[in-house]
């Protein structure tokens, strides 16, 4: 398995090639490397996938070279595969592929197409990166990396000033979060003396006991550089502006990449969060309340992608909440259905975005069921996916897993357990609010461009993902399938449960299906449900945060700037120097060549110090 | 004697660049630029054969070279060389020679002088990153400081004089009180230990009261924190870096800025132990503090060199935060940062010159929208835009990550506060490249691309940026042999081992 670092280093040495001879090899060529080098890397984790799997699941280790030794502090460019690396890597090329593979449609006309590709190989490696790395500070390699990519991504129309700010955004505020990451590391480097990360978790147990406070800060400042990522509260903020960008960037950073890295950190540091159970109960209530936050500001979008981003928002808060009760694998299982119905929701938006040039108003769309039957059926099958149709989604499975366990495992009670449905009520409701929207009623605007082969191949191929791969875990009344949880239990500890019960799941999912479809029947009924005007306009806009986040910390930063632009410090040195300048001004006067003024001073002089003689003499 | 060669080849090409002005106006370059690459090679040579140096050496100096000079007064010409001034010596020589190549276009008046200038000041830093006398010391610092006022006051832009009366000013206050500290430091050693001499390896532990140590060290601690900067008296650089002509500013940043810097480590901390544990907390506050208010005001700036200035004044922030933390992580993470902070803001100032001889203006409001024109200089600027917002896979992040989680264990609190300018400096880095590169441009520019010399200046920075990034272990290991052994734990994982000061 000594060749498993191509992984990466293909698509880093894709992007190396598109950067410094894009002119040389033309748009064919240009192609060809962006797309060939993760779908290769694409190939050989499917082959290193089936080593490990026939090899008995042996984790294996490849360091490559020693990055940092000081004393006895050592840091190595080490790349570590296990189940739970294998399960990211799998999903990161596979997906990745397939939105590269779309790109080349999507992307055709643009004159920067070279720029894109390597952008995107750049960021298929940074995130592959950041989950096959064997310590904290190659992960954080691959997180940052991670970070400057959005930014170029988001950012890629640089003409429009507004791209600009939403790709800063995303890399500022993700940023702040890595701030709290970095600190966790600074405090794992003094308490454990490394940052390997079976080290880490080794020592962790011997360190602490449980609910010690040193693990406790760690796991939160941990949690902190998860939720920056993840655009989790209260930093999620930047993705819904990061649909600036390109959509397949969008899909790329939606499903494959970038915000599952905060699940994937979570996931992977999962002792310390067992260790600190108050950091792990925030995870699950981050979780719960993002999902419902985002939830209702995805059904009051007008703009579709902006509906997505927020779904995603909200998808993710179901991973959140899975961890938060130690449903490791079933955040795992969440994540990679999420992947490939996330990829098509997003890929067949692009498709119907592209087709009506360029329109993202879902109220202008309209009717398009008739006019791109391929994209709708593609397209609802990703939706039932999302709103977790009972059987035949894969969506079901995950989620349903996840709201079962909210309940039933140790960690969770029937509070998750309500807001979980809640969600997927509200999820039902904004996704074929969408669909009915976009695809059915009358056509509002005609059809341009249908999408072409290699735009709707990627997309087929998804649609039956994002059906079938439910099938690799299903619950106990349904087949009990545990193939995923069984390959994660070495890395991933299994859910320890307050109760079990068979009756309890059936009405769970039983509720859940329900209210999924009782969702979708009040939509149907009607696309405009009569929330008061203001409450809508305050979900629109993601429940005010960026404003609070502007009034409290942008203008005031901008203002301060500004207002001290010249830097006062520098006040002190020019008010010393315009002191001694006014004394020199003043004395130079005195020396004007007027005899009078002279003798006055020598007399004024001689007068002054005679009385001070006198003073001290007679008087004091 | 190699040591003494370094310094006197340095000063011959100077002198010879001067006179061959008057055969030809072009020859000063050509020499210029060969005396460098020639002492470049050799520095670099010797870091090539490190092992090989250290196998024969057993102490952590390779090199040393000795004359006396005044023997009444205890002044001897005495040279040294361990792994740390070998890297600044690497350092001065290779930006030495980019600062010829940058110059190329850029000077046209009085290239004699110019490069009779500039190598004099490099020939004086290369003097104070040797010498182990402090009176000679004293001397190199001074050496340095003309010629660099020249520079700025000759071949500035428009504000150069006030620019270079400022610099002087401020770097001549500080130096004369560390004059008068080295003065002290001589007669307290006279009068405890009945020499007279300005040798530092007899300097060192010198017995002293704990009061005189500490005022004496305070006179060191100013003349070096004037020049790193450090807030409050960083007000100089500003001017200084703006105004000077490309060359002068990759001088002033990249080289000496880190005699501020090498003089803490290699003078501060080890002839004043006790002292510099005293002060520690205070000097790493005032780092921190640095970070982030010179982060701010580069933040605010519009001018593209002021911009890159103040980013100087935050990065030198980590340096003092670093150095008084007292660990081995922290120390080499201060050296690591001396040296690609060299690189990356030598690299911001030539593209800023590059830009200037393109667009005749510095001024952010006057550019954008300069990616489809200059898209080799957008990429390379993106790279150290991101070397200075401390991406990690370049050098600058090695640097931060050491000296943050190696004063974390010395101070939490006040590093805290400093992880929050990783923050500020993603905001200022990425206001360069949405000002400059990316909106519309007013204008169409029909500009050229990256010229062959500048490829030729560009290139090896980024080479040497990403390498330092992901394989900084032999600048680590070069630096290893010289920090001090009570700075060898590197984690306290034992929780209870503290730093006590050598009495």
């Amino acid at each position: 398995m000594q060749w498993i670092y191509l992984i990466p280093a293909l698509p880093f040495l894709g992007a190396l090639i598109l950067v410094l001879f894009s002119r040389a090899i033309g748009k064919t060529g240009v192609s060809l490397i962006g797309c060939g080098s993760v779908g290769i890397a694409a190939l050989i984790t499917l082959i290193a996938g089936g080593q490990f799997i026939g090899g008995g699941w042996q984790q294996f280790t490849l360091p490559l070279w020693n990055w940092l030794s000081i004393g006895d502090f050592n840091i190595g460019i080490t790349l570590h595969l296990d189940a739970l690396s294998l399960a990211f890597t799998f999903v990161i090329t596979f997906v990745g592929f397939l939105i590269h593979l779309y790109s080349t449609g999507y992307m055709a006309d643009d004159p920067d197409y070279a720029r894109f590709f390597a952008c995107m190989n750049l960021f298929v490696g940074s995130m592959l990166m950041l989950v096959l790395a064997d310590n904290l500070l190659l992960l954080y390699l691959g997180w940052e990396g991670v970070g400057l990519c959005s930014y170029l991504l988001i950012g890629f129309w640089y003409k429009d000033p507004a791209n600009g700010a939403a790709a800063r955004k995303a890399f500022i505020v993700t940023r702040v979060g890595d701030t709290a990451m970095a600190i966790a590391l600074f405090l794992l480097v003094q308490h454990t003396g490394s940052l390997q990360l079976s080290t880490i978790l080794a020592r962790a147990t011997q360190l602490w006991a449980q609910g010690d406070p040193t693990v406790t800060l760690i796991a939160f400042l941990l949690l902190g550089g998860a939720v920056g990522k993840s655009a989790q509260l209260p930093l999620q903020t930047w993705l819904p502006d990061a649909m600036a960008g390109p959509t397949p960037v969008s899909a790329l950073i939606h499903a494959a990449t970038m915000v599952t890295a905060g699940v994937y950190l979570i996931a992977r540091t999962n002792i310390l969060f067992i260790l600190a159970p108050a950091a792990q109960a925030t995870v699950a209530i981050v979780g719960a309340v993002t999902l419902i936050l985002a939830g209702c500001s995805a059904f009051v979008q007008t703009d579709i992608k902006r509906v997505l981003a927020y779904s995603t928002i909200s998808q993710i808060g179901y991973m959140f909440l899975a961890l938060g009760v130690g449903a490791w694998s079933a955040a795992v299982f969440h994540f990679i259905t999420h992947a490939f119905f996330k990829a098509l929701l997003f890929m067949g938006a692009g498709a119907v975005i592209v087709a009506l040039h360029h329109e993202q108003d879902m109220f202008r769309m309209g009717g398009l069921r008739k006019s791109l039957p391929g994209v709708f059926w593609v397209f609802l099958t990703g939706a039932a996916s999302l709103v977790a149709i009972p059987f035949i989604s894969a969506g079901f499975y995950s989620k349903d897993q996840i709201v079962w366990l909210a309940w039933s495992s140790a960690n969770g009670n029937i509070g998750y357990w309500l807001v979980a449905i809640i969600g997927a009520f509200i999820t039902a409701m904004y996704t074929f609010r969408m669909v009915f929207l976009v695809f059915f009623g009358e056509e509002k605007t005609h059809v341009h461009h249908p999408p072409g082969r290699s735009m709707m191949i990627p997309l087929y191929i998804l649609a039956v993902c994002s059906t079938f791969a439910g099938f690799i875990e299903l619950p106990h009344t349904l087949g009990h399938i545990t193939m995923l949880s069984d390959l994660l239990r070495p890395v991933l500890p299994s859910v320890p449960l307050q109760f079990e019960s068979t009756g309890l799941e059936w009405v769970s999912q039983g509720v859940a299906a329900l209210l999924s479809f009782l969702g979708i029947y009040i939509i149907w009924r009607s696309l405009y449900i009569p929330f008061p005007v203001g409450l809508k306009e305050f979900w629109k806009n993601g429940w005010g945060f960026d404003m609070a986040y502007d009034r409290i910390f942008v203008r005031p930063f901008v203002l301060l700037a500004r207002w001290n632009r010249r830097d006062m410090v520098d006040k002190l040195y020019t008010g010393l120097a315009g002191l001694t300048r006014s004394f020199h001004r003043a004395m130079s006067a005195t020396q004007s060549g007027v005899l009078r003024w002279y003798i006055m001073g020598i007399v004024m002089g001689a007068v002054l110090i005679l009385s001070v003689i006198i003073w001290r003499q007679y008087v004091v | 004697m190699i040591l003494f060669l370094f310094i006197l080849i340095l000063v011959a090409g100077a002198f010879l660049a001067w006179l061959s002005a008057v055969v030809n106006k072009e020859l000063p370059r050509w020499i210029a630029l060969l005396v460098l690459l020639f002492e470049l090679t050799i520095a670099a040579g010797i870091w090539w054969q490190l092992d090989e140096a250290h196998r024969w050496s057993s102490s952590q100096w390779l090199y040393t070279f000795q004359q006396p000079w005044m023997p009444r007064f205890g002044i001897s010409f005495s040279l040294a060389m361990d792994g740390l001034s070998l890297l600044m010596l690497v350092l001065t020589f290779f930006l030495g020679t980019l600062s010829v190549l940058v110059s190329w276009n850029e000077i046209k008046e009085k290239t004699g002088f110019f490069h009779f200038n500039l190598l004099f000041v490099l020939a004086g830093i290369t003097g104070v990153f040797l010498t182990m006398d402090l009176f000679l010391f004293y001397f190199f610092w001074e050496v340095m400081l003309i010629p660099m006022y020249f520079l700025i006051g000759i071949w500035g832009h428009g504000n150069r004089v006030y620019a270079a009366f400022k610099f002087f000013i401020f770097t001549q206050a500080g130096g004369l009180l560390m004059l008068l500290s080295i003065l002290g430091l001589y007669f307290v050693h006279a009068h405890n230990a009945g020499a007279y001499t300005f040798s530092y390896f007899d300097l060192l532990n010198t017995p002293m009261a704990v009061e005189t140590g500490r005022w004496l060290m305070l006179g060191f601690l100013v003349a070096f924190i004037v020049k790193l900067p450090a807030v409050p008296f960083h007000t100089w650089l500003p001017d200084a870096h703006t105004e000077a002509p490309t060359a002068g500013s990759v001088v002033l940043a990249g080289l000496l800025l880190k005699t501020g810097a090498y003089g803490i480590l290699r003078f501060v901390i080890p002839l004043f132990p006790e002292a510099s544990h005293y002060f520690a907390p205070g000097v790493m506050l005032i780092g921190a503090i640095g970070i982030l208010y010179g982060g701010k005001l580069a933040y605010a700036q519009t001018d593209f060199k002021r911009l890159v200035a103040y980013t100087s004044v935050s990065h030198m922030g980590f340096v003092l935060l670093g150095a008084f933390a007292f660990n081995a992580l922290a120390y080499q993470g201060v050296v690591m940062q001396m040296i690609t902070h060299g690189i990356s803001t030598g690299a911001l100032f030539m593209i800023a010159g590059s830009l200037y001889e393109r667009l005749h203006t510095r001024e952010l409001g006057k550019m954008g929208g300069l990616w489809p024109a200059l898209p080799g200089m957008g990429v390379v600027t993106m790279i150290f835009v991101m070397a200075s917002l401390g991406l990690p896979g370049l050098g600058n992040f090695v640097a931060e990550f050491l000296i943050l989680a190696g004063s974390w264990q010395a101070q939490p609190w006040i590093t805290a506060l400093a992880t929050v300018g990783l923050v500020i400096a993603t905001i200022y880095s990425l206001r360069i490249m949405q000002k400059v590169f990316f909106g519309t441009s007013m204008r169409e520019y029909k500009l050229p691309d990256l010229s062959i010399r500048e490829g030729l200046m560009l290139i090896p920075l980024i080479a040497a940026i990403i390498w330092l990034g992901l394989y900084p272990q032999p600048v680590i290991d070069a630096v290893k042999p010289g920090i001090p052994l009570s700075f060898q734990t590197t984690t306290h994982h034992q929780q209870d081992v503290v730093i006590h000061p050598p009495k």
